[in-house]
């Protein structure tokens, strides 16, 4: 790929583009969760369903390691956005 | 990696980072940083990204106001390229409680006395500074608008590489297994990538220090429990200071980025490392959030993750060196504050570490305090 793909945004969610991954990755990151700290890159409502295999595969690309190498960031619940309303709720139909 | 140092930093959370950039700030050359995982991989990056001088005791109170006068200045004297995200709009710290109340009256009383220019609030002035609040059951407020927030990853990640540029030597993914100490002195630092000489070593590894301090024979009065916490997504402005209450034991803030983070001090969490989550805390707190800010019911919860609190048994910090080992020096014991003290307590470890007078005086937060029995213990704590 080349330099004028930078502007391509690669977290949707959070506004990231390839070019401050790239830049994170120049700036030393070698693993996604560094990335992640670093872009804000999959952190947003979707959590990186996206960006997280274009990520590894820049990773991959610039570290010159298989992607299956590239160590993966940590995958946290809830696994879908919730609204605060409803979890406050869990378990009231139970008590009923 | 370096075989030989001047001092040797363990820790890549913000106090080793802060620690490694004031050596070389104070003028140290050969500084070695070594960190078992990556940047903010421990405590750091797992917080609630707070900073308050609102403190119950006078050395918390002081600690934490030289930390935001350093937090004011730290993007120009770093000179970081990213945002810190460091933001002033204060902390209202809520009392629905009699005994609360008391505490907050002395504690203002307290950080006038030092400087701090926090003041009591009836509810009805909390209410026109976070007008989502819900003010019913509530006695008062305190509120200092210095406080507020800033980016630990970011904050971390500026003392980090303004300590690579002046020469620092920062080692990730390489854990210290052992310190060798002979004739009462620190001679070298063993690595799982080798030996590093080195008169000098520093203990910042915040849930690891009791470990770390093992490896010279110190034992630590510190214990790890969990706290869990939770992130929303982005929403428009809702609140401007962290509202804060020790008796519901809970805070939130929004970032500036938008996104609402909060967490729960549980009473009951078991000592440990576990860092697992539970679904009973999504509940837990967005019950509780949800009476105290209506507004947040229709916000969504976007990821909940938690950490380590490495706790002393007065939460305070545990500063300097220990009697009969020369060159061995600890900043450990944060008790869920060290983000916010981490400006302060890098200068104050650097200058001890150069046989320097410390700008603050921090003698009686030794460890040796606990065998004396000269602790007060800090009644703010989430």
């Amino acid at each position: 790929m080349s330099r004028t793909d930078d502007d391509i945004i690669v977290c949707r969610c959070e506004d990231v583009t390839l070019g401050e991954i790239r830049r994170a990755i120049a700036e030393g990151a070698t693993t996604m969760d560094e990335i992640r700290r670093i872009t804000r890159a999959g952190m947003g409502p979707c959590q990186g369903r996206t960006c997280r295999q274009l990520i590894a595969l820049e990773l991959a690309r610039k570290t010159g390691k298989p992607v299956a190498e590239v160590l993966p960031s940590t995958i946290r619940p809830p696994m879908k956005a919730v609204t605060m309303g409803s979890l406050a709720k869990i378990g009231e139909e139970d008590a009923e | 990696m370096r075989r030989t140092a001047d001092a040797v930093v363990i820790g890549g959370g913000v106090t080793g980072a802060s620690v490694a950039y004031n050596l070389l700030k104070l003028g140290m050359r050969d500084v070695v940083l070594c960190e078992k995982a990556t940047f903010c991989n421990g405590s750091t990056g797992r917080c609630g990204a707070g900073v308050r001088e609102q403190w119950g005791s006078k050395g918390n109170c002081l600690l934490a106001k030289a930390s935001i006068d350093m937090f004011e200045q730290l993007a120009d004297e770093l000179n970081y390229p990213h945002d810190l995200e460091f933001k002033q709009k204060g902390y209202l710290m809520l009392a629905h409680t009699e005994k609360e109340w008391a505490q907050f009256q002395k504690n203002v009383q307290l950080q006038n006395s030092l400087g701090i220019k926090s003041r009591l609030c009836t509810p009805e002035e909390a209410r026109e500074i976070v007008p989502a609040l819900n003010t019913e059951g509530m006695l008062g407020a305190t509120f200092n608008g210095r406080d507020g927030h800033a980016n630990p990853f970011h904050v971390t990640r500026a003392y980090l590489t303004a300590a690579e540029r002046m020469g620092a030597d920062i080692n990730y993914f390489t854990e210290v297994t052992g310190i060798e100490v002979s004739g009462g002195k620190v001679k070298a630092v063993v690595t799982k990538k080798g030996v590093i000489e080195t008169p000098i070593v520093i203990n910042a590894a915040g849930p690891w220090a009791k470990p770390v301090a093992e490896m010279v024979g110190v034992k630590l009065p510190l214990f790890t429990q969990r706290h869990q916490i939770l992130v929303t997504e982005p929403v428009g402005w809702l609140l401007d200071p962290m509202v804060m209450s020790f008796s519901i034991g809970i805070y939130c803030q929004q970032t500036p980025h938008g996104s609402l983070i909060m967490g729960i001090g549980d009473p009951h969490e078991p000592k440990g490392y576990d860092i697992g989550h539970s679904w009973e805390f999504l509940r837990d707190m967005s019950r509780i959030i949800t009476r105290l800010l209506p507004a947040l019911k229709d916000v969504r919860v976007v990821r909940q993750w938690s950490g380590l609190y490495t706790v002393t048994p007065d939460a305070h910090p545990i500063l300097g060196g220990v009697p009969g080992i020369d060159g061995y020096l600890q900043a450990v014991g944060f008790s869920g504050h060290g983000f916010m003290l981490a400006p302060a307590v890098g200068q104050i470890i650097a200058e001890m570490a150069l046989g320097k007078v410390t700008f603050l005086d921090v003698r009686n937060l030794d460890v040796g305090r606990f065998e004396r029995g000269e602790y007060n213990v800090e009644p703010s704590v989430v």
